[in-house]
């Protein structure tokens, strides 16, 4: 399942709503990603754009591969649009699977397919000043590793 | 033919979005965009740099060299941020 959304999430409400009712699921990862102030206190707030229509596709396939990869009994991405403040949540992944390696992979798989491919982008405000944040080519690396 | 712009992108080339039809030659993105930059200082800024340059034919991560024949939405954006 994904959602793309402006409003907060609620984690153990999320992985409640997951596991509720269900006895075969072994582990149970999450992953969240928050707002950090990359510059000593002076990040204000960011605002995170996206490409509505072609995000929630870009999910949907980073998700089902994911499901093809390991053997998934529950998977769960949630990302923040809009306006958000140092501290805030931004992004949440969730996998279940009976045995905890397949969660832990599939989870951090997720975030790295999802750094380099899913369409957000992040820009910064400092005071009056804002400017877009650069891609990392350390997350280009990551999700490469995955290819081999 | 639907054009969208995202994030500095959209910034540098002052626009978000346009309906464009599309010079019979142009046959890829590479072409898209030498045509785009012929239109005004703002795209010949957006792309001035193509190693920056990401771009999506009909909402499916493309190149350079993606055909654009027949597609109804091009998107340009920058590398992608997120998470």
């Amino acid at each position: 399942m994904i959602r793309v959304q402006t409003e907060d999430f609620d984690i153990g409400a999320e992985v409640k709503a997951l596991t509720s009712g269900r006895t075969d699921i072994g582990a149970l990862v999450t992953f969240t990603g928050l707002v950090r102030d990359t510059n000593g206190g002076t990040v204000s707030s960011m605002e995170l754009e996206h490409y509505p229509g072609m995000t929630e596709k870009e999910l949907v396939r980073i998700e089902a591969e994911a499901n093809e990869r390991w053997p998934l009994q529950a998977s769960l991405i949630i990302h923040r649009v809009g306006k958000l403040a140092p501290g805030d949540n931004i992004v949440l992944v969730v996998t279940a699977s009976p045995h905890r390696q397949a969660a832990f992979d599939a989870a951090a798989f997720l975030m790295d397919y999802l750094k380099t491919q899913a369409p957000f982008w992040k820009r910064e405000e400092t005071g009056d000043k804002s400017y877009w944040v650069d891609a990392r080519e350390s997350d280009g690396e990551a999700a490469a590793k995955w290819d081999t | 033919m639907k054009l969208l712009y995202f994030a500095w992108v959209k910034q540098k080339a002052g626009i978000a979005e346009e309906d464009v039809t599309l010079p019979g030659e142009i046959r890829d993105v590479s072409g898209l965009i030498s045509w785009l930059k012929t239109r005004g200082e703002g795209y010949e800024h957006a792309f001035a740099d193509l190693a920056v340059i990401r771009c999506a034919v009909d909402q499916e991560h493309g190149d350079l060299d993606t055909p654009v024949a027949g597609a109804k939405e091009i998107a340009f954006f920058p590398p992608v941020t997120g998470g």
